[in-house]
């Protein structure tokens, strides 16, 4: 394993930033060698993202001092970080999803010949080259957006190489990669560290870091609270640190199931556009049931048919027996089925509105008095509830759901499905990128939906998640429901045969 | 020690937000302040006149009107060019209905905006329809809108402005009302005209920023997807905002048809690029999700000044038009500027 030797590739020395009113980080110091994996963990708020913000130039930092070979460097902006070799890839990809892969990565260093004339070969294969370098072959005239999440990320890393890339900062990478694709960024993680490119790894994944990782920091409310090699920092270790306390019991106790509870949820023969074909399963009063599955296998789409935010194009969903008949998003609500989408900016909040105004969006019926006139008092009274019962952490419930961190952001995206109690409570990836705590708190949120007698589904592509808060699991495969597993039968190495083997060969 | 660095942060928040306040309208304030000597010098002390001010008013009214429905569309993330063309496209039709409707006084007056809400609602449907069912971008519906209105105002009249026979109009057109208060100021009373502004802007301000159907236009002006998976009927209110802003352009049609006693297919001429600049000026983002109407208010209030003043100054009409280029322009730097400093 590569230990930093001499002076190391990257340092940040006594960094501090304050925001109005929070103090981000507080004197945090940081150095990475050549060819090392740095993974920075911590909670949401802890402090990473600002910190890799100063060292992208994107915010300047109050005090520290920031030296790469050892010379203090001047970071005043993203061209200066670009200049010293440093480069980031955040969760959202900086790419132009109309222009092919060769354009994107060389996106910005266009090769030309005299006049200005673009140099289209010479891109190709320079383009070729940065993607050889990390073991892979992409169609090079292929738009960037038809790619699949993880060739774009892909293009991103080798977007990063044509620049001669240093230090490499990636931002939860794996959080939308199936365990196949996750190998794959592996093996082009470990040959840029061959190359002796830093990379500072932040992910919320924990048990993936001894696979990738040489050392790890961890922050807590801007202050840096542990680190060391990976062997020295197993997984409970770095949630001790992380959160400050033990969490001995990660997933709460589930509520027994009552064989004699009702069938709240029931689907037959589901259809939907060109991911569903066919899918039936119930779920009952009380019970949590996990949709598990690949990234792609048609878990989404089945949550997104039964909330009606997609029409499906077959079959029947019944609540409470009665069969319904959604035309949209509108006439679900109204049957008591609440969607908590997977994507929480782009499907979720809106972001330039307050969190009283998100939360009340789905029920402003409620709020609402004589010709249509908002009650701000009784949306002003629910929404301290539910930030309070959600323990959604905000100075105020008229701050903008844009300032919030995504552990909070999600929170948010909960309590507006909290208002009226649903029936049936449709969770897609609903930890996805957010902190430990929020974690388990999230957890404990479906255990009492459960126990106040709702169905919950719940899509998740994290499988200690889905083991650990099911009664049954039911495994999608190509559009269908492959198995239904009850806790007991539910073993990690059952569900992954039954996710990843193909039809019939089961 | 999480509870003291929280309530510190409420606290420094509240306090920051006061403090901006202060800076913002303070610095508002001085602007005006001087702005307005500047202004008193220039002309002579003509445009602190009462009768002057007055006459700004009514100056702006129609620009105010049809940007009030505008602010709307905007706040959708949408735009309306149609509203010009269909300011002259009303002002035909009312004037035909007025000469031709059995009805006399107010009841005329009633029944001929009738009929003009009816053909701007209209309009703004065919303009809301194409957008909500196969997802076409409004700028291209609006756009056909405005070329075809505009024709039909043309094909209606027979290229001629219709004269309206009936003086029931007088009274919108050219009256006053309120005269004690306007003899306060040595006025004969406030323009008629200008109550009718002043309805629009304050029943569209108290629809936007107190109705549910007002949350619902910020929440598809800021998150189109959040909003449908929330529930919000988008198609319905998306629709209704192109009627709103084809219903204040026969509005403003109608105000302007009293004052000239006609309705010429020449009117609103070019009428869609000041709306959408008050608009704009006044704050509201093209790309929707914020705005106000008191904004859109401010931002007609100061085109109108802008044109008064040059007029009294008796500045050339194409430097008018220089200079009113640059001061949107400078508007919309200075207001990103502040967003970025303040941010």
């Amino acid at each position: 394993m590569p230990q930093p030797v001499g002076v190391p590739l990257l340092e940040m020395r006594g960094i501090s930033k304050s925001f109005p009113g929070v103090r981000a980080l507080d004197g945090v110091s940081l150095a990475i060698g050549a060819g090392e994996v740095h993974a920075l963990v911590g909670e949401n708020g802890a402090g990473k993202s600002t910190l890799m913000k100063i060292l992208a130039g994107a915010q300047p930092a109050d005090a520290g001092e920031i030296a790469i070979d050892g010379k203090a460097v001047q970071i005043a902006g993203p061209r200066d970080a670009e200049r010293h070799g440093i480069a980031m890839i955040y969760q959202e990809f900086n790419l132009v999803p109309q222009l092919d892969v060769a354009a994107n990565v060389m996106l910005g260093r266009e090769p030309v010949r005299f006049g200005g004339w673009l140099d289209d070969r010479a891109a190709r294969t320079q383009a070729a080259g940065a993607l050889a370098q990390l073991g892979l072959e992409l169609p090079l005239a292929a738009p960037v957006g038809r790619l699949a999440v993880a060739h774009q990320q892909m293009v991103e890393i080798a977007k990063a190489l044509a620049r001669k890339v240093r230090v490499l900062v990636m931002d939860e990478p794996t959080a939308a990669l199936t365990d196949r694709e996750i190998d794959h960024l592996f093996e082009a993680i470990r040959a840029l560290r061959e190359r002796g490119v830093a990379i500072v790894y932040i992910s919320h994944r924990l048990e993936e870091l001894p696979r990738i990782a040489d050392r790890i920091t961890v922050l807590r409310d801007g202050r840096v609270v542990g680190g060391g090699t990976v062997a020295e920092l197993p997984a409970h270790e770095m949630i001790r640190l992380m959160v400050g306390r033990e969490i001995d019991q990660y997933y709460p106790p589930l509520p027994p199931l009552d064989p004699a509870a009702p069938v709240v949820l029931a689907v037959r023969d589901l259809r939907s556009g060109s991911a569903v074909h066919g899918v039936s399963f119930e779920a009952h009063a009380g019970e949590i049931l996990g949709l598990a599955g690949l990234v792609g296998a048609g878990r989404t789409e089945i949550v997104r048919a039964i909330a009606a935010a997609d029409v499906p194009s077959g079959g029947v969903i019944s609540i409470d027996g009665k069969p319904l008949r959604a035309r949209g998003p509108h006439d679900a609500i109204a049957t008591g089925i609440a969607l908590v989408t997977e994507d929480r900016k782009g499907q979720g909040l809106v972001l330039d509105m307050s969190i009283r105004e998100n939360v009340t969006l789905p029920h402003l019926e409620l709020f609402s008095r004589r010709a249509g006139f908002i009650d701000r008092a009784a949306e002003a009274k629910s929404t301290r509830a539910l930030v309070q019962e959600l323990r959604i952490r905000t100075p105020s419930i008229e701050q903008r759901a844009r300032n919030l961190s995504g552990g909070n952001q999600q929170k948010v995206v909960l309590a507006k499905w909290l208002t009226e109690r649903a029936r049936l409570f449709l969770f897609d990836e609903p930890t996805r990128g957010i902190d430990v705590g929020a974690k388990a708190e999230i957890y404990d949120l479906m255990v009492e939906l459960a126990k106040a007698g709702a169905a919950v589904v719940m899509v998740s592509s994290e499988l200690p998640e889905v083991l650990g808060m099911s009664h049954r699991v039911a495994v999608v495969r190509d559009g269908t429901i492959a198995a239904i597993l009850t806790r007991e039968e539910a073993t990690r190495e059952r569900v992954m045969a039954l996710a990843t083997t193909a039809r019939g060969a089961a | 020690m999480g509870t003291t660095i929280e309530s510190k942060t409420v606290e420094q928040t509240a306090r920051s937000a006061a403090l901006r306040a202060w800076l913002r309208y303070g610095v508002v304030a001085a602007g005006l302040v001087v702005a307005l000597a500047l202004v008193a010098y220039f002309t002579h002390g003509a445009f602190l006149d009462p009768g002057n001010l007055i006459n700004v008013l009514r100056q702006i009214t129609y620009n105010a009107i049809l940007a009030a429905g505008q602010t709307f569309v905007i706040i959708t993330a949408g735009i309306d060019l149609s509203v010009g063309s269909l300011v002259s496209l009303c002002g035909v039709v009312m004037a035909m209905a007025a000469n031709a409707l059995p009805f006399h006084g107010v009841a005329l007056v009633v029944a001929v905006l009738v009929v003009g809400a009816l053909v701007g609602a209209a309009a703004g449907f065919v303009n809301a329809l194409p957008v909500v069912r196969l997802g076409l971008p409004p700028f291209i519906t609006t756009l056909a809108m405005m070329l075809m209105a505009r024709g039909l105002a043309y094909k209606l009249s027979h290229g001629r402005p219709i004269p309206v026979n009936s003086d029931a109009f007088n009274a919108i057109g050219i009256g006053f009302t309120l005269r004690r208060l306007g003899h306060l100021f040595a006025l004969p009373g406030i323009p008629v005209a200008v109550l009718w502004m002043a309805a629009v802007l304050i029943l569209s301000g108290v629809v936007l920023a107190r109705t549910r159907f007002g949350r619902y236009v910020y929440a598809i002006g800021g998150n189109i997807e959040a909003a449908r998976l929330a529930g919000i009927p988008n198609r319905r209110v998306i629709t209704a905002v192109y009627v709103i802003s084809g219903v204040c352009a026969a509005i403003a049609s109608l105000l302007l048809m009293a004052r000239f006693q006609s309705g010429s297919p020449q009117t609103g001429f070019g009428f869609e690029l000041t709306v959408i600049a008050a608009v704009v000026v006044g704050g509201t983002s093209l790309f929707g999700g914020s705005g106000t109407i008191a904004g859109t208010f401010v931002g007609a209030l100061l085109i109108g000044v802008l044109n008064n003043v040059m007029n009294l100054a008796n500045v050339e009409s194409y430097t008018q038009d220089i200079a009113l280029g640059a001061v949107i322009l400078l508007a919309l730097i200075l207001d990103q500027l502040r967003k970025r400093i303040w941010s």
